[in-house]
């Protein structure tokens, strides 16, 4: 298993000293290779989840297991992006994708080498010298990507990674991204608040319920080309998911 | 195009400026003991240059500007981001920052002087303290307001303390020390001409003093030229290191 949570609940102290919860009894896995998106209600504890995969803060109860073992702080099994492409402007977009590799006494010419590869598989080709300010939104993100799976990660963590593009970019990267994702053949778990972008890119749906969060329902996506949302976009199943989102997220009771 | 028009707008106001100085204190019959015109003020400036040392005080006070900024700013800095890396102490000690930073670092030129002499000491300790506060506050604001998200990612690719600092923290703060530095070359002239207007017979600011007590007006107007002239370049210095340094950020479109 690639991933597990085992009865996590997050609790967070503010600074009046009111404790709140975050996510409750929270439990799913994830196989090695699938994609998983997790949709919720905004402060649901999406971005919870993804910081205790990530290692950036411990549960307050329940274990989080990535390749069977527990996760105790900031790893290299896990690669995190967010909405935010995180580029330091200050390097060029070749330099960017070695940062993972930096703490890994690693030499530079494969530090390069490694990099290029991943400049080449998110399509990057010629931009390697140019820096971020000279990108696109769309191009920033996907060096975010390449730097990402330069560590060669065991899970991909994406935190709402296409929500500050327009509409059109954001197409082209979902399947951009998909298509990458699919090639590396790496689990993968999309923390979105788009049902559609969940239908189109997961095998799998968790949805959250607001905070504290803990799992209302579980969707298996069964559609063909999860490589390609543009091809799968098209289908009429997908408003059928969507739907069926829409009832677990309770949005026409909230409506009226 | 616009860029040639302001240029040749600036050098007309100059012309301007100085044919006025030149001629409006005769034609109003201004005594030159209270405002000399720009020949006299040359004049001056040869015998100056002749007979008081002007080379020797020009570079002493050119010498401890730098001397005092460089020193300053360095302290500044170091201070700033090691205070930037321990929220404690940044707490324990900013109301005394505070404090420090609003005493009028310029009153303390006196008491420097009573304390190491009449040499120059004093008006290096008035620059260094001077120059030190722009630089430290810019420095800790900036530490304070890095991005958390990017050093989650450093912390997620393993860096260590140290390599967050060199590889984000540091990089992510560089405009605003760039800022702070400005700032303070501005300052750093000020405090050295202070320390040199209180105590000791070198430098402009002595000229300036001494000038003054001999009503020769045109000796301090061509000390007070030279100490802009001073600061200004080590100002334009400034912007051209601040250029290269931050070459990656996007320019305004001019």
């Amino acid at each position: 298993m690639a991933l597990e949570f085992h009865s996590v609940t997050k609790r967070f102290t503010d600074n009046s000293g009111t404790s709140l919860t975050a996510v409750q009894d929270v439990s799913f896995d994830v196989q090695e290779g699938e994609f998983v998106s997790v949709v919720g209600p905004s402060g649901c504890g999406k971005s919870t989840i993804l910081s205790m995969t990530a290692g950036l803060y411990q549960p307050s109860e329940g274990k989080v297991l990535v390749s069977g073992e527990p996760v105790e702080g900031p790893n290299s099994h896990v690669g995190f992006m967010l909405q935010k492409d995180l580029l330091l402007p200050w390097r060029n977009i070749v330099t960017n994708i070695e940062f993972g590799l930096e703490a890994r006494g690693m030499g530079r010419a494969d530090r390069r080498e490694r990099a290029m590869a991943e400049l080449r598989h998110c399509q990057l080709d010629g931009f390697e010298n140019h820096y971020p300010h000279q990108l696109s939104g769309g191009m920033r993100q996907r060096a975010a990507l390449a730097r990402t799976l330069a560590i060669d990660p065991e899970i991909i963590l994406l935190d709402e990674p296409f929500s500050a593009l327009d509409a059109q970019t954001k197409l082209l990267l979902q399947n951009s991204f998909a298509g990458t994702i699919a090639e590396t053949g790496k689990t993968t778990l999309l923390i979105t608040h788009d049902l559609g972008e969940a239908v189109l890119m997961s095998d799998r749906i968790l949805v959250l319920s607001e905070r504290p969060g803990s799992i209302v329902a579980e969707i298996k996506v069964d559609l063909p080309h999860r490589d390609q949302p543009l091809k799968r976009r098209v289908m009429p199943e997908v408003g059928e998911y969507a739907a069926q989102l829409f009832k677990h997220l309770k949005l026409e009771e909230k409506a009226a | 195009m616009a860029r040639y028009k302001t240029t040749l707008a600036s050098a007309t106001l100059l012309v301007l400026v100085l044919a006025a100085w030149e001629y409006l204190p005769t034609a109003l019959e201004v005594p030159k003991f209270i405002i000399p015109t720009l020949s006299d003020c040359l004049v001056e400036l040869q015998r100056m240059w002749a007979y008081e040392q002007l080379l020797g005080h020009t570079l002493s006070t050119a010498l401890f500007t730098v001397l005092g900024f460089a020193i300053g700013s360095l302290m500044g800095a170091v201070i700033g981001y090691l205070l930037g890396m321990s929220a404690f102490w940044e707490k324990v000690l900013s109301p005394y920052i505070l404090a420090l930073q609003i005493a009028p670092k310029v009153a303390f030129a006196p008491l420097f002087i009573m304390w190491f002499g009449y040499n120059s000491m004093p008006k290096l300790l008035v620059t260094v303290l001077i120059v030190f506060f722009p630089v430290l506050v810019n420095v800790l604001q900036a530490m304070r307001t890095v991005d958390r998200d990017l050093i989650n990612l450093a912390r997620a690719y393993n860096l260590s303390r140290l390599g967050i600092f060199f590889k984000v923290e540091m990089p992510s703060t560089l405009p605003n020390l760039m800022a702070g530095l400005r700032i303070a070359s501005t300052l750093a002239v000020i405090g050295v001409t202070v320390g040199e207007l209180v105590g000791g017979n070198t430098g402009l600011g002595f000229l300036i003093s001494y000038g003054g007590g001999q009503a020769n007006a045109a000796m301090v107007f061509d000390a007070i030229v030279l100490l802009t002239v001073i600061g200004f370049v080590l100002y334009s210095a400034l912007v051209r290191i601040e250029d290269r340094v931050l070459h990656y950020l996007p320019k305004a479109e001019q």
